[in-house]
């Protein structure tokens, strides 16, 4: 290849002829290449979940002005009108006074029937597709309590096996989150009431949170969620079961929208043995202030790693 | 003032036609990266749009190769600093000018990782909310909020370095020692912490026992330092091979001793972990024993392992023999380390951290085509900017784009640099 380059020596002023040919040259060049640069975005064109300014400016949940809060619940019931077609009510529901929440969970009576995890996905607005699930029930051998030997993908004709006892896992809102501690930009936390959320629309999508967690209990919007329209849930709450978008992660938040206006978790309504307990531990008049004070053995899963579950196990004998 | 801004913008001005300005093989390589890059971006855009499903990643191994490289390459940039010390405070001279290629290379490097953990992010669109000040920075609590403090800080460090002796050099005075000497020295401890804070990201996990333990940190620093300066080593042969710059062998063997006490600490820390893992048989031993022999059938990561541990091993045994001071075999030594480190460092450590899940759920991982054109094309684009780097440095330092020929046009310069086949 021959250089027009070299043909110039040096410090004589280039001529007419090479300068015309360079820039035709620098123009060709430039123009491929803004061309191959277009070619290479194209996929963006089939962006739709346009971020807004408005939304691209909201800011921290803890930051936001009643009035500001208010501005944006409007905006999301806006929202979900538009895309599902039913107007929904988004509340933020603060923590009650002197209300701690506990899970309490009795391994000798549930038989792995699954019911809760669909409950869980009817009432929290999960993803169908691809579906995101926040509670994972384990098959373990009768006597271990060995994650190793969980079976997760058991469908026998009928529950519940001999031989086999049932381990529902979702997240055990932690006295002690490591998902709390890791997240870079404070978007997930822990409420007065115990309950450990994630604001949606502060979320970088980094899953620190999820490496973080011993539990197994977060999880990620990979693609775009997509809920049938008539399987919406219209009463939402801001840190609770409204709509996610794609890339943040999300989790089980005890049904806040449920659980903060007095109603039980949608999990534990559904399960046809009882096996599932809820309530305040501050209330010593409550079903889980009984338990736990009259259980001789609970389990609170991995308790070597310093957690602290607010999600206890126990058995019945 | 007005005249020192405008004969800076001058020197930026003449460093950027530089770049445009090479031989055959210059553009041919140039327009290879620029192709990767874009094929990259292309890959990036989908992502953009379709989100994370694009990759090869889930629930179970939410973290692939975009994390696995991060990890290399923050080695890379932490081992520019050995070259550094040898200079600064050994006062090696051999060494002298060579630091700029180092620290330049750190300059890339520490680009493609910050790359590498925005492809990474689900929401790039928030990255702000990352900026202290502006959004929430939960800092000192996570680990990831230190690490964008060091990397970032990093950067600043080294362009400043590398930027002013290059201007000093430019303008062909002698730099002022009070306005870099503590910036170096602030560079080596700063390069040690990017590649410590790290590793602290996985390290400070307690519910993945596979990164929860204390040699993760060490076992870190020796790794980078055998794969950081191995890469120099081979930039160092390549600039000496298209340029006129001299760069004597003495210089390249200094490094290579830096590689080989890297590599047989890296060597011997492996050997640490491997023991306590599979002597005492606990339950933890479960990811390593899915990365090293395979578990219950899952075996993907078993041939990349053993494949590291090979590499690393002939590497190091070559760098002990005196074969590797001749310049033909310290170059395939280096690629040997350079290969073996990035599968031990990135996919190595990374995945089998997430395999087993917490639950015990056996899930693997391999990384989709989108995934892999994406990081080659961020690899393009860290090797694009080094190599504009070295292109507009070496005339810098050989002295032939300076402020004394100013005016003149640039494009000489093309000729006689480029060109070693032509007798001078």
């Amino acid at each position: 290849m021959s250089d027009p380059i070299h043909a110039n020596p040096a410090g004589a002023t280039p001529g007419n002829g090479t300068s015309r040919r360079s820039f035709l040259r620098t123009s060709a060049v430039l123009t491929t290449g803004l061309a191959a640069l277009a070619a290479s975005l194209a996929p963006l064109r089939e962006l739709s979940d346009f971020t807004s300014a408005e939304k691209f400016f909201q800011k921290y949940y803890k930051e936001l002005t009643p009035a500001e809060m208010a501005a944006v619940l409007k905006r999301i019931e806006r929202e979900v009108e538009k895309q599902y077609g039913i107007r929904p009510h988004v509340r933020d529901l603060k923590p009650m006074d002197g209300v701690e929440f506990v899970y309490a969970h009795n391994l000798t009576r549930c038989i792995g029937c699954r019911k809760c995890v669909h409950a869980c996905v009817a009432e929290n607005n999960q993803s169908r597709n691809p579906e995101i699930q926040y509670i994972r029930v384990l098959r373990l051998p009768h006597g271990s309590l060995d994650m190793e030997k969980a079976e997760h993908n058991y469908a026998p004709e009928q529950v519940p096996e001999k031989g086999y006892f049932y381990m529902p896992v979702q997240c055990q809102q932690c006295k002690n989150p490591p998902c709390v501690k890791v997240c870079p930009v404070h978007a997930t936390w822990q409420e007065a009431d115990g309950i450990t959320v994630i604001d949606y629309d502060w979320c970088i999508g980094c899953r620190y949170c999820e490496a973080a967690c011993p539990y197994w209990a977060r999880r990620f919007n990979f693609a775009k969620p997509s809920i049938p329209k008539d399987k919406i849930n219209p009463d939402m709450a801001y840190l609770g079961n409204r709509p996610r978008r794609q890339g943040v992660m999300e989790k089980c938040h005890f049904c806040i929208q449920r659980t903060r206006v007095g109603r039980y978790p949608a999990c534990l309504e559904v399960c046809p043995t009882g096996a599932r307990k809820f309530g305040n531990i501050l209330d010593p008049n409550s079903e889980v202030s009984h338990i736990l004070r009259t259980k001789r053995v609970f389990i609170q899963l991995k308790e070597e790693l310093g957690t602290s579950p607010r999600f206890f196990y126990y058995f019945d004998v | 003032m007005r005249r020192a801004i405008r004969n800076y913008l001058v020197f930026l001005w003449r460093c950027a036609r530089v770049a445009f300005v090479g031989d055959w093989r210059y553009y041919a390589w140039m327009g290879l990266l620029t192709i990767f890059c874009l094929l990259g971006l292309n890959a990036y855009a989908k992502q953009f749009v379709h989100g994370l499903i694009t990759t090869g990643m889930s629930d179970e191994v939410s973290w692939g190769v975009y994390i696995a490289n991060f990890t290399f390459l923050v080695g890379v940039a932490a081992a520019a600093v050995m070259m550094v010390i040898p200079v600064y405070i050994y006062n090696n001279e051999e060494l002298h000018d060579l630091v700029i290629f180092g620290e330049l290379l750190a300059v890339a490097a520490i680009l493609m990782c910050l790359a590498f953990v925005t492809v990474d992010l689900g929401r790039p669109d928030r990255f702000w909310h990352l900026i202290p000040g502006i959004g929430e920075f939960n800092f000192p609590a996570s680990m990831l909020s230190w690490d964008v403090i060091v990397l970032n800080g990093y950067l600043l460090l080294n362009v400043h370095i590398c930027g002013y002796l290059l201007y000093c050099r430019y303008r062909n005075r002698k730099p002022a020692k009070w306005f870099y000497i503590p910036f170096v020295f602030i560079a080596i401890v700063w390069a040690v912490s990017i590649h410590t804070v790290t590793a602290f990201l996985y390290v400070g996990l307690g519910g993945r026992p596979f990164w929860n333990s204390a040699i993760v940190g060490p076992r870190f620093l020796a790794s980078a330092f055998t794969a950081g300066p191995a890469l120099i080593i081979l930039a160092l042969q390549i600039i000496r091979g298209v340029t006129r710059y001299h760069i004597s062998d003495k210089a390249l063997l200094t490094l290579r001793s830096i590689v080989q006490v890297s590599m047989l600490i890296n060597v011997f820390l492996l050997a640490n972990e491997v023991f306590k893992e599979f002597y005492s048989g606990n339950l933890h031993v479960i990811s390593s024993k899915y990365l090293y022999v395979g578990l219950h059938g899952h075996h993907a990561l078993v041939p990349w392992i053993w494949t590291a541990i090979t590499f690393n091993l002939i590497a190091m045994i070559l760098l002990v023999l005196p074969v590797t001071r001749s310049l033909r075999w310290l170059n395939l030594t280096c690629v040997l380390c350079i290969v073996g480190i990035w599968i031990e460092k990135g996919m190595g450590l990374v995945i089998p951290g997430f395999i087993p899940t917490p639950l015990g759920e056996m899930v693997e991982y391999s990384p989709s085509l989108n995934e892999t054109l994406i990081c080659f094309g961020i690899w393009s684009f860290g090797l694009l900017c080094y190599t504009i780097f070295l292109r507009m440095s070496v005339p810098i330092l050989q002295g032939t784009l300076s402020k004394a020929n100013e005016g003149q046009p640039e494009l000489e310069m093309a000729g006689p640099e480029f060109s070693p086949a032509r007798p001078s």
